[in-house]
C-alpha cells in the first residue's frame, strides 16, 4: 500500500476520448474529429488527426483506444489497397466498412475502438457507415467517441435531410464545437474532411476560430 | 489484514459469477494481480445462483433516472422533468411528479435517489416555511437554495441527490440554482440534471440565449426533456446498461 508507483497517466492506457462525426450530403460525405488524445488526466497528443485515410476517397474516424484504432485502420488500409489492385479499380465504401467490422467482430472481447467509416464511390455516391461493436449499418449521419454523449441531443433536432456541402460542413463544425466543450476528453482543433466525386478536401479549425455559445 | 480480506472479498465475488459483482481489473497493481493468483481455495457450487429466485430489481434502490431542466426568464422561471421511476429495469412509477414545490413561488427538480430527494425536500420545506412566518414575507429562493445545500453538503457521504431550485421572489426575479451531487450551490440561467441530461448538453448550449421569453423558454425545455427521453428510451431497449442517476 505504500509503495512508490509513480503518476497515473504512466500507467493508464492511452485514449482517444474524443468526439467524432460523419455526415453525408447529395454527391459527398464530411468527417470531423476532435484532437485530443488522453492518457488518464494527461493529454499526450493535443494535435493528433483522429481522420484517417483508408483509400484516396474513404476516410475512417478514429475513436476508443488510440492503439486500438490505428492498428484497425492501417490493417484495413492494407486490405483495401490489395483488393483494389484485385479488382483493377477503387473500392466501394460498403467494401471498406465490411473490412472494419469483420476485424472488430472478430476481435471483440480484446478489442476497444470504434471507427467510422464515410467516403465516396461511383455506385451509390456519399455514405456512412457505422461499425460499433462489431455490426455494420449504413446511417445519414453518425457520431461516436465519448463527446458524443453531449450531442445527441443537439444532432436529432438539427439533422435535415437535404443538406447541401456547406450546411454539413457547418453542422459538423457547430457539433465538434459544442461537444469539445462539454466533453473532458475532447479539445484542441477541429479536423474536417469533405470527399466527393472530384476532391478530397482536408481542412483544420484553430480553436478560436471554432464558433462560440452563450456561455462563452 | 485490510487488504488480504479485500482480496479474499473480491475472489469469492468472481467465483459467485454474478454480473453484479464484477469488478475492472484494470487498475489493479501488481503486487495485487500477483496475491490473487496465488491463493484462493475453490468453494463449493451452488444449485441455483441466488439472484434466479427474486427478480434482481427487488434489491436495487429505486431512483429517479431522470431528466430535470429549469430556465430562467426575465420575470420567473420555466422548469420540467420526465415522470419514470426506476428499480434497475423496472419502472416503478411511470407518473412521478419531480417538480416538488417548497413555498407559494419556489420549486424543487428532484433527481437521484427517490427517498433522498424527498426527504430533503420535506426537510426543507418545513424549515423554509419556519423561516418565512419568523420574516413575515415570502422567502427568497437564494435562502431555499442553500437551505438545500445546507443538507445535501452535511450528509453527502450518505446521500444520492441531484436537485435544481427555482423560482420568484420580489428582490432578484427569477432564480435557478444548481445543487448537484456533493453539495456545491451555484446559480445558472438555464441548467440541466439527471442521467439523461448529458444527451442535451450540446442542445441547451446552442439554443440557449439570455433574453428569451417565457413562450421560448417553454418552447426549449420541451424539446429538450423529449429529446433526452428519446435518446433515454433507445438505451433502456438496447439492453440496460446505462447508468440509472
Amino acid at each position: 500500500m505504500l509503495e512508490e508507483t509513480g503518476p497515473e497517466w504512466l500507467s493508464e492506457e492511452v485514449k482517444t476520448g474524443t468526439t467524432i462525426i460523419a455526415i453525408e450530403f447529395n454527391g459527398g460525405v464530411v468527417l470531423g474529429s476532435d484532437s485530443r488524445v488522453s492518457a488518464g488526466a494527461s493529454v499526450v497528443n493535443r494535435v493528433m488527426n483522429k481522420l484517417s485515410p483508408l483509400h484516396d476517397k474513404i476516410y475512417c474516424a478514429l475513436s476508443g483506444s488510440a492503439a486500438d484504432a490505428q492498428t484497425i485502420a492501417e490493417m484495413v488500409n492494407y486490405q483495401l489497397d490489395v483488393h483494389s489492385i484485385e479488382i483493377g479499380e477503387d473500392p466501394q465504401v460498403r467494401s471498406a466498412a465490411t473490412l472494419v467490422r469483420n476485424i472488430s467482430y472478430k476481435y471483440k472481447e480484446e478489442l476497444s475502438a470504434h471507427l467510422i467509416v464515410a467516403g465516396w464511390d461511383r455506385r451509390d455516391k456519399g455514405q456512412v457507415f457505422a461499425t460499433l461493436n462489431g455490426l455494420l449499418t449504413r446511417q445519414p449521419f453518425a457520431v461516436g467517441g465519448s463527446g458524443s454523449s453531449y450531442v445527441y441531443g443537439f444532432v436529432d433536432a438539427e439533422y435535415r435531410r437535404g443538406m447541401s456541402k456547406e450546411e454539413c460542413q457547418q453542422f459538423v463544425v457547430n457539433t465538434l464545437s459544442l461537444a469539445m466543450n462539454r466533453d473532458g476528453s475532447s479539445g484542441g482543433v477541429a479536423y474536417i474532411v469533405t470527399i466527393d466525386e472530384h476532391s478530397t478536401e482536408e481542412k483544420v479549425i484553430l480553436g478560436n476560430n471554432l464558433p462560440t455559445f452563450f456561455d462563452q | 489484514m485490510k487488504a488480504s480480506s479485500r482480496l479474499l472479498n473480491s475472489s469469492l465475488s468472481k467465483l459467485d459469477g454474478s454480473i453484479h459483482e464484477q469488478r475492472m481489473r484494470s487498475g489493479t497493481t501488481l503486487r495485487e494481480k500477483m496475491a490473487a493468483a496465488a491463493m484462493v481455495p475453490i468453494f463449493g457450487q451452488n444449485v441455483s445462483d441466488k439472484y434466479d429466485l427474486v427478480p434482481d430489481w427487488t434489491s436495487r434502490e429505486v431512483s429517479t433516472g431522470t431528466t430535470i431542466m429549469a430556465v430562467e426568464y426575465d420575470g420567473g422561471v420555466v422548469i420540467g422533468a420526465d415522470s419514470r421511476t426506476t428499480t434497475g429495469a423496472y419502472i416503478a412509477n411511470r407518473v412521478t411528479d419531480k417538480l416538488t414545490p417548497i413555498h407559494d413561488r419556489i420549486f424543487c427538480c428532484r433527481s437521484g435517489s427517490a427517498a433522498d430527494t424527498q426527504a430533503i425536500a420535506d426537510v426543507v420545506t418545513y424549515q423554509l416555511g419556519f423561516h418565512s412566518i419568523e420574516l413575515d414575507e415570502p422567502p427568497l429562493v437564494e435562502t431555499a437554495a442553500n437551505l438545500f445545500k445546507a443538507s445535501c453538503y452535511r450528509y453527502r457521504e450518505e446521500l444520492t441527490a441531484g436537485i435544481l431550485v427555482a423560482g420568484w421572489d420580489r428582490r432578484k426575479g427569477g432564480q435557478v440554482y444548481c445543487v448537484p451531487i456533493g453539495g456545491m450551490l451555484v446559480r445558472q440561467p438555464v441548467s440541466v440534471g439527471g442521467s439523461g441530461s448529458s444527451y442535451i448538453y450540446g442542445f441547451m448550449d446552442s439554443n440557449y440565449k439570455p433574453g428569451l421569453s417565457k413562450d421560448q423558454c417553454l418552447e426549449l425545455t420541451a424539446a429538450a426533456l423529449s429529446l433526452a427521453m428519446e435518446r433515454r428510451r433507445l438505451q433502456w431497449r438496447r439492453g440496460q446498461t446505462g447508468k440509472h442517476l
